[in-house]
C-alpha cells in the first residue's frame, strides 16, 4: 500500500505544467501529501522522491528545511501561538500558560487523546490582530483567554 | 486634508475581491491603457519618473530595477517576474490584507510589470501559513483568465502572460529574493551569492525580477493617474503612501494608508489612538523586526527613507511596533533574536554563529545572569556579522541589537547589577 494514493499522484502530476522544471512542484506536492496525511511519513519522503526522479534523502532536506512540514503527527487541531514581538507585548505568553494547564500538555506536546498538539511559531503576519494563533489553516485573532475556550469548545 | 486611499480605497468595499466588483470600481482600467497606448519601455520609463521605491523593505527605486532586464531582442529568453508574498517580516501585515481584500489589484500590477518587462509569466511566492489569502488569490487569478486578462492573448493583445500561486511552508528567509527563488525551484531556500544578479540568472537560471506585492499596486495608480500625481504624494525622495502596519501597544492596532513622510507620532497618537490603557511610549520599531528601535524622544520623526535614516533607523516595510513604558527592552530584544536565530539558514559562519551568540548573550542578560563584560561582547558580535554575508538576514539580526544597545544600554547595565529584570509589570515571555 502507498501512502501517496492515485489521487494525490493525479493531483501532483496536475501541478507540473505550471513550471518549466518538474522539481518546482515539489513544495506543492509535499502540501498535498501534508493535506491528506497530517504529516510527511518517510514511505512518502521516498514515493515523492521517486515521482520527482529525486533520491529520497534529497525530499528528506526539503522537509527538515520549511517549518510547516511535519516528520511526525501531529493532534487534529495544531494549535499554533505567535510568540513573535507584537503578540507577546500583547499577552501571547498568557495564552500559551492557559492553553499548556488546560491541555494538560508542554509546547510540543500532543494530548493523549490525539486530539490536540500545542506548539508555539513565529511571527504570522497578523501583528496588528495580536495575539494570534493558527489552528490548522485558520487564524485566530485578537485573542483574549475567554475567547481562547470559546474557540476550543466549539472544534470538534 | 487627508491624503486618499488609493492602495486600500476598495478594503472595505464589498465585492472588491470578485473581478465584476472590481471592474466595477474601475479597475484594469490600466492594464488596458498600458497595453494599448505605452509601449513597454515607456512604461518602465513612467515607473522611473513616478520616484516608486520598493515596499518589501529595502526602497529601492522600482523603474531602474525593472530596467536592468535584459532588452527583448538582444537575449531572447524567457523572462519572469516573481512577485514576494512571503511577507514574514514580524511587525508586517499588509500583503496579507491587499490579497485578501483586493486581489485583482495584485493581478492588474503584475499584468503591468509583465508587459514592462516583457515577462513570460509571474510567480507569486506566498507564505505557506496565508491559506485563506492564498484561497482567495486563486480564486481572482482564474477570474482573470476566465475574462481573458491572462493567458494566451491578455486583453486580445498580442501578448502571453500567466500568474502563477505558488505556496512557501515555512522559512522566513525565503523572503529573500534568491532563497525565494532557490524555494520555488523545489530545493531549501538558500540564498544565492550575487553576481550573477536576478536580472541576468534568477528564476531556472533566467532573468527576473523580483518585488514586494505592494510595489506592483502601486504601478497600477502611477499607470491610472499619472506622475504627477503621484509625486504630488509623499516626501522628497520617498513617493506615495504607504500601509503603515502599527501593532503593540496602542489603543487601535492596524493598517493605515497614509503619506511616506508623515509623522510617527501622527500615525501613533491620532490615527492608532494613542498608547493603550493610558500608558505613556517608550519606544518604537519604525519598519519591522529589522529595524533599530527608537525612543520615544524621536516620535516627531518623518517615516520616510530619509529621516529614519538620520534619526538611525530605516523605514523597512512600514510595519511599526509600538511599545509602552511598562517594557523591558531586554526582553523585547530577546524575542527579535531568538527569531534570527531561528531563522538564519546556516550558510554563513558570520551569520550561524552570530545569531546564536546575539540570543544567548541577550538571554543571559534578560534573566539576570549576564556579566558586564557581555555588553561589549554584544556589541563586537553584532558588529561583526554586518555587510560580510551572503544576505542581509546577517545584518537583520545585527542591527535592532546595535540600536537598543544605543539607546538602552543602561537597561542592559541594570540586569547585569541587579542580577534580575528591573521591569516587574513588563510584557512576559
Ligand atoms: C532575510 C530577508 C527577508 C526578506 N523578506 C521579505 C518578504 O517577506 N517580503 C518582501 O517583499 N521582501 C522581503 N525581503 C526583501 C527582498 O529580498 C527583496 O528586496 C524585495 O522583495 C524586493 O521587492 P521591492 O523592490 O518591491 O521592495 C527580505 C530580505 C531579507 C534579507
Ligand atoms: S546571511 Fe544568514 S541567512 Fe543569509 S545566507 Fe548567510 S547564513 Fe543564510
Ligand atoms: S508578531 Fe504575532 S503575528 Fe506578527
Amino acid at each position: 500500500m502507498s501512502v501517496v494514493t492515485e489521487a494525490m499522484r493525479q493531483e501532483i502530476l496536475s501541478l507540473l505544467p505550471r513550471y518549466p522544471h518538474k522539481r518546482s512542484a515539489l513544495l506543492p506536492a509535499l502540501h498535498v501529501v501534508q493535506r491528506e496525511q497530517g504529516w510527511i511519513p518517510p514511505e512518502a519522503m521516498e514515493e515523492v522522491a521517486a515521482l520527482f526522479d529525486l533520491r529520497p534523502v534529497e525530499v528528506m532536506e526539503v522537509v527538515s528545511f520549511y517549518t510547516m512540514y511535519n516528520r511526525a503527527p501531529v493532534g487534529r487541531h495544531h494549535l499554533q501561538v505567535c510568540r513573535n514581538i507584537a503578540c507577546a507585548l500583547r499577552g501571547a505568553r498568557k495564552l500559551t500558560r492557559h492553553l499548556s494547564g488546560k491541555l494538560g500538555v508542554p509546547l510540543g506536546g500532543t494530548t493523549p487523546d490525539g486530539r490536540f498538539t500545542l506548539t508555539e511559531v513565529e511571527c504570522l503576519g497578523s501583528c496588528g490582530t495580536a495575539p494570534m494563533l493558527q489552528c490548522n489553516d485558520d487564524y485566530h485573532e485578537n485573542l483574549t483567554v475567554e475567547r481562547l475556550d470559546e474557540i476550543l469548545s466549539n472544534l470538534p | 486634508m487627508p491624503a486618499e486611499k488609493y492602495l486600500s480605497g476598495n478594503f472595505d468595499r464589498p465585492g472588491s475581491e470578485t473581478i465584476d466588483g472590481y471592474i466595477a470600481l474601475g479597475g484594469y482600467q490600466s492594464a488596458r491603457k498600458a497595453l494599448e497606448s505605452m509601449t513597454p519601455e515607456a512604461l518602465v520609463e513612467l515607473v522611473k519618473e513616478s520616484g516608486l521605491r520598493g515596499r518589501g523593505g529595502a526602497g529601492f527605486p522600482t523603474g531602474m530595477k525593472w530596467s536592468f532586464m535584459p532588452k527583448a531582442g538582444k537575449d531572447d529568453r524567457p523572462r519572469y517576474i516573481a512577485c514576494n508574498a512571503d511577507e514574514s517580516e514580524p511587525g508586517t501585515f499588509k500583503d496579507r490584507a491587499i490579497m485578501e481584500h483586493d486581489p485583482h489589484q495584485l493581478i492588474e500590477g503584475l499584468i503591468l510589470g509583465g508587459w514592462a518587462m516583457q515577462a513570460k509569466a509571474a510567480y507569486i511566492y506566498i507564505r505557506g501559513e496565508y491559506v485563506r489569502p492564498a484561497r482567495i488569490l486563486e480564486k481572482a487569478i482564474q477570474e482573470a483568465y476566465a475574462k481573458g486578462f491572462l493567458g494566451q492573448k491578455v486583453m486580445g493583445k498580442d501578448f502571453a502572460f500567466d500568474v502563477v500561486l505558488h505556496r512557501g511552508a515555512g522559512a522566513y528567509i525565503c523572503g529573500e529574493e534568491t532563497g525565494l527563488m532557490e524555494s520555488l525551484e523545489g530545493k531549501k531556500g538558500m540564498p544565492r551569492k550575487k553576481p550573477p544578479f536576478p536580472a541576468n540568472y534568477g528564476l531556472w537560471g533566467m532573468p527576473t525580477t523580483v518585488n514586494n506585492v505592494e510595489t506592483f499596486c502601486h504601478v497600477v495608480h502611477i499607470v491610472g493617474r499619472g506622475v504627477e500625481w503621484f509625486r504630488g504624494i509623499g516626501s522628497e525622495k520617498s513617493k506615495g503612501s504607504t500601509l503603515f502596519g502599527v501593532s503593540g501597544h496602542v489603543a487601535r492596532p492596524g493598517l493605515y494608508e497614509l503619506p511616506l513622510g508623515t509623522t510617527a507620532r501622527e500615525i501613533i497618537f491620532e490615527h492608532a489612538g494613542g498608547i493603550a490603557n493610558g500608558r505613556e511610549l517608550k519606544a518604537f520599531i519604525p519598519g519591522g523586526s529589522s529595524t533599530k528601535p527608537l525612543p520615544a524622544s524621536l516620535v516627531d520623526v518623518k517615516m520616510d527613507h530619509d529621516d529614519l535614516a538620520a534619526a538611525g533607523s530605516a523605514l523597512g516595510t512600514a510595519g511599526l511596533i509600538v511599545m509602552d513604558d511598562t517594557t523591558c527592552m531586554v526582553r523585547a530584544s530577546k524575542v527579535i533574536a531568538h527569531f534570527y536565530r531561528h531563522e538564519s539558514c546556516g550558510q554563513c559562519t558570520q551569520c550561524r554563529e552570530g545569531t546564536a551568540w546575539l540570543d544567548k548573550l541577550i538571554g543571559r542578560i534578560e534573566n539576570g545572569s549576564g556579566m558586564m563584560r557581555d555588553l561589549d561582547v554584544l556589541l563586537d558580535v553584532a558588529n561583526q556579522m554586518e555587510g560580510v554575508t551572503i544576505c542581509a538576514l546577517s545584518d537583520a539580526a545585527a542591527w535592532p541589537v546595535q540600536g537598543v544597545l544605543r539607546h538602552w544600554k543602561d537597561e542592559f547595565a541594570r540586569h547585569i547589577q541587579e542580577g534580575k529584570c528591573p521591569f516587574p509589570d513588563s510584557f512576559e515571555i
